[in-house]
């Protein structure tokens, strides 16, 4: 049964992820990526990520999605039509994507650890939750629930604080650069 | 039975369509859309390899603290790359590629 999900999800984000590259219409690739993004959330939380699957919901297919969308309807951009392909371009893609593909299975297909299945690797959450210092962390482990949010926050702040104020100012820096950049110049000829 | 190696294969495959889609299409913001493809695509690697490397019985959290970081800096990126489009839309009145030739020699 789960390799049933594994495989829908799979055709979700990849059917999706086709439907961006292919689309004539911004507003269209703009709306398959939200979906192929959620389609990847589920693979996430298929490996027990549930965090990062429920971060990548909120901000690839919430705000970031959001934002695209903001700015295709901003500029008003119509879909290409009558345009022709730039077809040495399009050859030029797909040949390299198929080569790059079939490389990649090539390598992770003689890597003989990548032939462990999922209950070959199992989560002992009893043994967790004997090492554990933080006790919410490990009576739930205790229960038998796998607390993935308080673990992402106890790694990110005992082992990465610093790399997260570093996160914390590239963020502001980012604001700062996005006013500084939609700013009109003074006496500019733009429109 | 899934293994690692169906999802490093599906993230391979995301990884390829969104490279083609950099190279293939015309439209900025299309090309946009593909890179974020791409790196959600090394997320997935990321995650996947954090879940089948078990320490002390939980998923690896250190390469989950990396997917945390790229979500970030992705989405401090596509603020600021919108913003450079906008700015670019302004002086050019388009989104092509093609109508950004100032550097070609």
């Amino acid at each position: 049964m789960p390799s049933l999900f594994f495989y829908l999800f799979t055709a979700i984000t990849l059917g999706f992820g086709l439907l961006v590259v292919t689309a004539r219409n911004p507003v269209t690739s703009a709306l398959c990526l939200a979906m192929s993004f959620v389609g990847l959330a589920a693979l996430f939380i298929s490996l027990d990520a549930y965090f990062i699957g429920t971060i990548q919901i909120l901000v690839y297919a919430g705000a970031v999605m959001v934002l695209f969308l903001f700015i295709i309807m901003l500029l008003d951009i119509k879909a290409e039509e009558g345009k022709k392909p730039n077809l040495p371009a399009v050859i030029g893609g797909v040949v390299l994507a198929v080569i790059l593909a079939l490389q990649i299975v090539t390598v992770s297909s003689s890597y003989s650890l990548g032939k462990t299945p999922l209950k070959n690797a199992p989560l002992s959450l009893n043994k967790a939750a004997e090492t554990s210092v933080l006790p919410t962390i490990s009576n739930d482990l205790k229960v038998g629930t796998l607390p993935d949010a308080k673990l992402m926050g106890l790694t990110l702040f005992k082992q990465y604080g610093f790399h997260l104020q570093a996160i914390g100012l590239l963020l502001l820096v980012g604001t700062v650069g996005v006013v500084v950049l939609s700013k009109r110049e003074k006496g500019g000829q733009d429109a | 039975m899934i293994t690692l190696n169906h999802y490093l294969i599906v993230s391979a495959l995301l990884f390829s369509l969104g490279m083609a889609g950099v190279i293939a299409r015309r439209n900025i913001l299309i090309i946009y859309m593909c890179l974020e493809m791409m790196l959600s695509a090394a997320n997935l690697t990321l995650v996947a390899f954090s879940r089948f490397r078990v320490v002390e019985g939980l998923p690896d959290y250190a390469a989950q603290s990396l997917v945390f970081f790229t979500i970030t800096v992705a989405a401090a990126e596509v603020a600021v790359g919108l913003a450079i489009i906008v700015a670019l839309y302004r002086s050019k009145q388009s989104v092509e590629v093609e109508s950004v030739t100032k550097l070609q020699g």
